[in-house]
């Protein structure tokens, strides 16, 4: 560990605004990226079992 | 040679791609899955503090992978631009559908971050006279523009060889981009890999590259899901997806 506590683990010395900003949108946007290719994927096959029905 | 010649004829065949690729979309996603985890708590919590900017360089590990994976994405683009000109292969006309959401978002990503990175370390958080910042926001850009251009089109052909052509042009960037550095007097610092030397101790660099690989796995993963997803749309009709239908469906 590069740190003594678990709060000066959440600090990051003076930069604590920074990193976590940094890192939580970079992984909430990664997990959208997944979140919408997934939903898409899902998307067309529901339309492929619609027209199966017509 | 011939080995080859039939993995080009068969690359042709979106039904190949789309059975081939189910099993590597699943190994890119859960490689991706645990190099990320590993390399970003590594990076956040164990890597040493830099000596001159403290933790706030800890931001290099969201930074750099999103940054080195917005370029190779757009180089893949190029190439696959630039098969579809010349071949006119589908597969290609997909695979730029698919690459170009992903290589905006992390293009997108690693200009925030480092705008974050930049605010303590250089005291701004963006600077116009930067050449490596202002080629990186032309890359976004040119993604944008790409997507753009598809939208813009009602003729699916002729808008797949209009991106094609915009993303082959859009190639003069990436050397732009990676050589700003050195070409001009820049705040950016210069690489932290190269080839043949690293700026950096193992402790710090081992979590940089775990995050790195990971970034392309997850690239893999997208790109591959993007590309069925759009293979099944385009394909709709045909007997293959129709009998996958049924399969699916129990019909």
């Amino acid at each position: 560990m590069a740190f003594e506590s678990f709060a000066e683990f959440i600090a990051m010395g003076k930069h604590g605004f920074y990193v976590w900003l940094a890192f939580a949108t970079t992984a909430t946007a990664l997990i959208g990226l997944v979140v919408f290719a997934r939903r898409r994927n899902r998307l067309v096959w529901r339309e492929l079992a619609e027209e199966d029905y017509e | 040679m011939s080995w080859i010649k039939r993995l080009w004829h068969r690359l042709g065949s979106p039904r190949w791609f789309y059975e081939m690729m189910q099993p590597w979309q699943t190994g890119f996603g859960f490689a991706a899955l645990v190099l990320l985890l590993i390399g970003t708590v590594w990076g956040l919590a164990f890597a040493p503090a830099d000596y001159q900017q403290g933790n706030s360089f800890r931001i290099i590990y969201a930074h750099v992978p999103m940054v080195v994976l917005a370029q190779s994405a757009y180089m893949m683009l190029g190439a696959a631009g630039l098969v579809l000109l010349v071949w006119r292969m589908k597969l290609a006309d997909v695979a730029m559908v698919a690459i170009v959401p992903v290589g905006a978002t992390v293009t997108a990503l690693g200009l925030f971050s480092g705008a974050v990175w930049g605010r303590p370390t250089w005291g701004t958080w963006w600077e116009w006279t930067d050449a490596r910042l202002v080629s990186t926001l032309v890359l976004l850009f040119l993604y944008l523009g790409v997507y753009a251009l598809r939208e813009a089109i009602p003729r699916a052909e002729s808008a797949g060889r209009a991106c094609a052509l915009l993303a082959v042009v859009g190639l003069v960037n990436i050397p732009i981009i990676k050589y700003s550095v050195e070409w001009w007097t820049t705040l950016h610092q210069g690489a932290t890999f190269t080839v043949t030397k690293m700026a950096m101790p193992l402790e710090m660099a081992a979590p940089l590259i775990v995050n790195v690989l990971g970034a392309y796995c997850l690239f893999g993963y997208l790109v591959i899901l993007n590309m069925r997803t759009e293979i099944l749309r385009r394909e709709r009709d045909t007997q293959w997806v129709g009998a996958l239908r049924e399969a699916q469906h129990g019909i």
